[in-house]
Formats: structure tokens, sequence, C-alpha cells
């Protein structure tokens, strides 16, 4: 069933990117993807881009549909943003976090809000820079309060990213790079609550990207996301390898091989990780 | 992570090596490419709407010959640049940015129909891109 929704709600995006007129006023790839938590960023980090290919007299509208397959989950998302001016981001998102082994899902929804601080991913000559922020609302506590998260509500992550493309810099490849750092609280995304047994305090962890563009249309890069280890039970930080096709400014395309440790107390959990994002308007 | 990182290193610093035995110009293919790039640019422009209209009361051949001049001196070829300051040129236009990334997208438009290879493409975008802040909503 999870499966037939995640290709209806990608094949009807595909459908609708198709047939309307976005905002095109940036340069291919420039608008990167959609990460996990409805951000535009990389896959698993969010970057300082903002979502859509909007310019500085634009706005855009971006969907986006992701879904990782692991060994004993699988983790589904999707979601909305919008780009205004290439300055703010608005974004909303829906986790459902299947625990296909053990029975049942666990879901979330994911409200974040980002604004460009300076600069200009491809021209400024430092990163462009973005602070934003992510509201997370859990919908199913259960798991939360079994493994003994302090807080099994809602909770806020903050986030600094700086992103910068090297035009030409790997023997004439562009390459793109992106740190971020995040002061959070949220055990495995918030899907297991806020804080727990170790700490309870936000502490601030460290996520990169690093892509190369192969050709105007293929990139590929690897990713890195520290996590917190709030909780008896132990969570690792995320990696990930990743593909990209971006045909036009209208979709792109992500698969990529997830590895992403113990998640609650099932052990070296790795997938595959696809993603699309299309762009509305 | 650090292997990946350290093998993207190794060819960045392969790459700065690889780039200076040739000019960007010589790689390229010297000034009759050049000179076909700005033609198949001039084309794009005269083609896309938008961006003609900034051009519509220009002197098409002094944009011909100065520009030619200008990506043969940025890429080391053996010129003199004899035009005007990007600055005082593109002064008055208040070209927004979408315009100016409008203008990228038909620069590179112009190569690939030069059949200037993707990365040499890069190079020459390189040179140009530190040109924009004299260029744009001025
Ligand atoms: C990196 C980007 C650009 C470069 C390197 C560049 C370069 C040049 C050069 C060399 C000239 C001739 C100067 C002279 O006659 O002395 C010129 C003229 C001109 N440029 Fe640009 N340009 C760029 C971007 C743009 C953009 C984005 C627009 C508008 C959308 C634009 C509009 C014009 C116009 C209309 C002229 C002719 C002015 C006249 O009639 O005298 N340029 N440009």
């Amino acid at each position: 069933m999870k499966q037939v929704r995640f290709l209806s709600q990608t094949f009807a995006l595909l459908l609708l990117t198709q047939t309307t007129l976005a905002g095109e006023g940036k340069l291919l790839a420039t608008a990167g993807l959609t990460q996990l938590e409805g951000s535009g960023g990389g896959g698993i980090v969010p970057w300082a881009t903002v979502a859509g290919y909007d310019s500085e007299d634009e706005f855009s509208v971006a969907a986006f549909s992701t879904q990782v397959n692991l060994d004993d989950y699988r983790l589904n998302a999707w979601g909305v943003s919008v780009g205004i001016y290439d300055r703010i981001e608005i974004s909303a998102a829906r986790q459902t976090f299947d625990l296909t082994s053990l029975g049942g899902d666990i879901n979330q929804n994911i409200f974040g809000v980002k604004t460009r601080l300076y600069g200009d991913v491809i021209y400024s000559a430092w990163p462009q820079t973005s602070i934003g922020l992510q509201y997370k609302k859990l919908q199913d506590p259960g798991v939360a309060k079994l493994v003994g998260a302090k807080s099994y509500d809602d909770g806020t992550d903050l986030y600094l990213a700086m992103t910068k493309v090297h035009l030409g810099a790997l023997a004439g490849y562009n390459l793109i790079w992106n740190i971020t750092a995040r002061a959070t609280k949220a055990n495995q995304l918030g899907l297991l609550g806020y804080g727990g047994i170790n700490n309870n305090h936000y502490e601030v962890m460290l996520e990169g990207s690093l892509g190369v563009l192969v050709s105007r249309q293929l990139a590929i890069g690897v990713e890195y996301r520290q996590k917190p280890d709030n909780l008896a039970i132990k969570e690792d930080d995320w990696k990930d390898l990743f593909v990209t096709y971006l045909p036009n400014k209208h979709v792109n395309f992500t698969a990529a091989w997830a590895q992403l440790g113990d998640i609650a107390g099932a052990k070296d959990q790795q997938g595959l990780y696809l993603s699309m994002t299309g762009y509305l308007w | 992570m650090l292997r990946h990182l350290s093998l993207l290193l190794a060819i960045l610093s392969f790459g700065g090596c690889a780039s200076t035995p040739t000019t960007l110009y010589d790689q390229l293919g010297g000034q009759e490419k050049i000179a076909l790039i700005v033609d198949n640019f001039i084309k794009e422009i005269e083609f896309d709407a938008v961006i003609f209209q900034h051009f519509k009361d220009s002197d098409v051949s002094r944009f011909r010959e100065k520009l030619i001049e200008q990506l043969c001196a940025e890429t080391g070829g053996n010129c003199q640049y004899t035009g005007d300051s990007m600055e005082k040129v593109h002064t008055g236009m208040k070209i927004s940015e979408s315009d100016f990334n409008r203008t990228v997208d038909l620069l590179i438009n112009a190569m690939t129909k030069a059949d200037v290879s993707y990365p040499l493409q890069n190079r020459v975008l390189a040179k140009l891109a530190p040109m924009r802040a004299d260029i744009y909503q001025r």
C-alpha cells in the first residue's frame, strides 16, 4: 500500500511539473533538492539554498516525495515548500515511519522556515548563508514514550547553513559543498521524541554535503549528518552516497545509498533512498 | 566520508596542475572558436524575447567585436580588451537577477552549440562570474 502511495505521488508530481511554468530565474541545479524534513537541501542535510528556482523577483512552489527503504523500517516523507524572492523558504512535510518488522507506524508533521542572510551560492565571494528552523509535531508518541524520551510532543531544531558552488574547480567540474550546524534535542529526527536519559539539552550537531556536477544534468556526492545520542538505546550518525539527475528546472530525481546506523534497537540500518522534487511554480 | 574527501582533494590538486601548461584560450580552440561562441550567443539573444529587449537599440557589430576581445583576454589569449568597463556599459540597464541568469543560460547554449565541452564551459563561466557585481542591478 505504502509503496503504491509513493509511486502514485511521484507520478502525480511528474504530471503536474510537465504542464506548469515554474519560476526559472535560477541556474540549473542551484535550487538543490529537498531533504528528508522538507527543507531545501541535499538529501538528509538542509542547505542555505532556498527551495525552488525563484530569483530575487520571483516566487516558487515545490513539492517532494521521498522514500527510504531500510532493513527493518521504511521512511516515507512528502511535502511542499514555497520560495519567496530567493530570500525566504516556508515548508511543510509529513513523515511516516513504518516499523516494517514490528508493525505499526509513527507519523510526524514538520513545518520549516528558512531565510537567506547573505550571498549567492555561485557569485558571492563567501558562501551563501541562511538560518532556519524546523518545528516538529509528533503524532504518535507511543514509541517515543517506550524508549524513554523526555518529551514526546513537539520540538524545534534551529540551524545555520552555508553553501557554495565553485565553478570549474574540479578539473573543470563544478564543486558544491554545504555545512550546517544544527541545535537539536530530537531523537531520530524527532520520530523518537526529544531528549532522554543521556542528555536533555540542546546540542549542536554538524552536517555536511559535498557534491560534483559531472554534467549539466548529473550530480554525485556524499553527505554526513551528526546525530545526538540522548536515549539509552544508541543513535548513530547518518551518511549517504547520492546520484541526482536534473533533466530540467521542473524536476529532479535522487537515488542514494543511506547508512543510518542503529535505529531504536535495530542494528546497522541501510537502504535505498529515492526522492523526487517537482517545481510547480 | 574521509576517504571520499581525500579522493576529491586529490582530484582537485591534479586538476590544478593539469591546467597550467596551455591556456584556456588554446584549449577552447583559439580565436575561431571564440568567434563562433559569440556568434551563437548573439543568435540566442536575438531569439530570446526577454533578453533581446535590452539589446534592441545596440550596435551588434561593436558588441560582437568587444565580447570576442574580452573572452580572448579573459581566457589567456593574446588580446587586449578595448571596450568600456563592465560597470560603465551595464549601468542604467537595471538587469534583474533572473535576466542575468537567463543570459548565462543563453551563453551556455551558445557554447554547447559550439561543441565546447562541459568542463571547459564551466571554466569560461568561472572567468566571467566575478564580473557579475559590476553588471546586474545597476
Ligand atoms: C558576465 C556577463 C556579461 C558580460 C561578460 C558582458 C559583456 C559585455 C561586453 C564586453 C559588452 C560590450 C562593451 C562595449 O561595447 O564596450 C557588453 C555590452 C552589452 N551588454 Fe553585457 N555582459 C554580460 C551580461 C549582460 C547581461 C546579463 C545583459 C542584459 C540582460 C547585458 C546587456 C548588454 C547590452 C545591452 C550591451 C550593449 C550596450 C550598448 O548598446 O552599447 N550584458 N556586455
